[in-house]
């Protein structure tokens, strides 16, 4: 493990948690849970076709146990999945093609719909803040967008074209229902709902123009706030954008994401997964089998924020690392899981 | 599509690079591995744990050249042990679409996906075979 400068934090390994078959390739804390008395949960899902639902065993433990494997629904690998805001329904892509909705019935999870219409590997699922809708992405170059309607209905609101190449991921902002896409085409795209046509359409396009990546961006990640979004991609760096928040959140379709800082030289494989915790520290997850974590700069320039590498834990698994995630419950948790079929629990801590 | 198109009859010519001299242990024969194509090399990193392949399609625009990486990799999956990192191009200058050939073949979603398509994989499974008469 690298600390550079007096920062003196750890990435500490609580459990390695073991049962995926195959590699793992995304994981989602249940915001419901966490805090306030209720155990952590955490979904994971892999090209073993299955989502694993892991408990933690008491809110003062370290210790997760596998509560429910959910199988027999996805014929193929399921590549992301995401708990709506009330943490009552999970949805998980697959390569194939289909989303499904699960939701909890005593200690087993059941299927309650599948949403069809992706023409082949759905590769990303994201809920807006509010649930009332669902996004969801594919190698079919299509984000499609999903009204959540009463009695598990989900009726399909936009079928969004522009991206020239496989959609990665889709991701919500946190506050406003502004969606996010990143691509293999090497851009970001911004979509909006125009407020005369409620038609969706994208208002905005992050590429190399803009100080975009030069090659797949593979994740993205807003702060807390939602004022900075955070993207990694096969192009060995991560970038932080920023935008005007008051004139997000009040409509403004103008409101418009500008290139704020990039972080090159730390990454020598594709960085599959970023993270901003509410905290404010970025991790990322790599394909050299690396965590890193950057927070923000004391000593920046005048006209912008940078970043400096806080800590780097090498060998964190024993090959890629495809998602990281912080736990929402602000107790410094962070799962991140690999091709190596393992999900790694880590506690953030002070070296003192 | 007929597999007669790949080297149903391959000739194993003298490859121009050797593989590089470090102490690999490697589990099988390579030779017959590659027999599948024209030319190859290899380079390997034992420190780091990574391998380059490349390897040169016989026609400038070969519409197989995707396909014979998918072989390429399936086949020496076993060759390499399983923390390896494995990348997989086109020898510089020896095709049309160098770039994107080279960004699908190393786009491990985009590997993985195909090897679950059925299609696919009875094709790379074919070509595999058929490179062993």
């Amino acid at each position: 493990m690298t600390l550079l400068e007096e920062e003196s934090l750890k990435l500490s390994e609580v459990q390695s948690l073991e049962g995926h078959t195959d590699r793992v390739w995304g994981l989602a804390w249940n915001p419901a849970t966490g805090a306030d008395g209720v155990p952590a949960v955490l979904a994971s899902c892999s090209g073993d076709k299955t989502i694993r639902i892991w408990q933690q065993r008491s809110p003062s433990s370290t210790s997760f146990d596998c509560k429910a494997v959910l199988e027999e629904r996805h014929t193929r690998t399921v590549r992301s999945c995401a708990w709506s805001p009330s943490g009552k329904q999970l949805a998980t892509a697959s390569f194939d093609a289909t989303t499904a909705i699960w939701e909890q019935n005593g200690s087993d999870f059941e299927c309650v719909s599948t949403l069809e219409g992706h023409e082949n590997e759905v590769k990303s699922v994201s809920w807006n803040a509010s649930g009332s809708l669902l996004a969801t992405c594919s190698r079919d170059k299509c984000v499609w967008i999903w009204e959540v309607l009463p009695g598990n209905e989900f009726d399909c609101v936009s079928v969004l074209q522009g991206h020239t190449q496989d959609v990665k991921m889709v991701q919500w902002h946190p506050t406003v229902d502004v969606l996010f896409s990143c691509s293999y085409d090497n851009t970001i795209k911004v979509w909006a709902e125009d407020g005369d046509s409620d038609d969706w359409r994208c208002v905005q396009t992050l590429g190399e123009s803009n100080s975009g990546h030069s090659s797949t961006v593979w994740a993205l990640s807003f702060n807390g706030t939602g004022d900075k979004m955070v993207t990694c991609s096969d192009d060995l760096t991560i970038k932080v954008w920023g935008v005007d928040i008051t004139r997000l959140q009040s409509g403004d379709g103008n409101a418009s994401w500008r290139h704020l800082c990039t972080m090159s030289g730390y990454h020598d494989r594709t960085i599959f997964s970023v993270h901003w915790s509410r905290e404010g520290i970025i991790a990322t997850g790599a394909a050299d089998d690396a965590i890193r974590l950057f927070g923000e700069s004391e000593d920046h320039p005048v006209d912008g924020p940078s970043y400096k590498l806080l800590l780097k834990k090498e060998k964190a698994h024993a090959m890629d690392i495809n998602s990281v995630q912080w736990s929402p419950a602000g107790n410094r948790l962070l799962a991140s899981a690999s091709d190596d079929g393992t999900i790694k629990i880590w506690k953030l801590e002070s070296l003192q | 599509m007929t597999l007669g198109l790949i080297n149903a009859n391959p000739v194993v010519r003298e490859k121009k690079e050797r593989i590089s001299r470090s102490d690999v242990h490697l589990h099988c024969d390579l030779h017959d591995a590659l027999s599948v194509l024209s030319e190859e090399s290899i380079t390997v990193d034992e420190k780091l744990g990574r391998i380059l392949i490349t390897f040169t399609p016989t026609i400038q625009h070969c519409s197989m050249a995707t396909v014979i990486g998918l072989c390429l990799r399936v086949k020496l999956k076993d060759c390499f042990p399983p923390h390896f990192k494995v990348d997989i191009k086109v020898a510089p200058g020896s095709h049309a679409d160098e770039e994107a050939v080279n960004k699908q073949l190393n786009d491990k979603e985009r590997v993985v996906a195909a090897m679950e398509n059925p299609n696919l994989r009875q094709l790379v499974d074919e070509c595999l075979h058929s490179s062993e008469l």
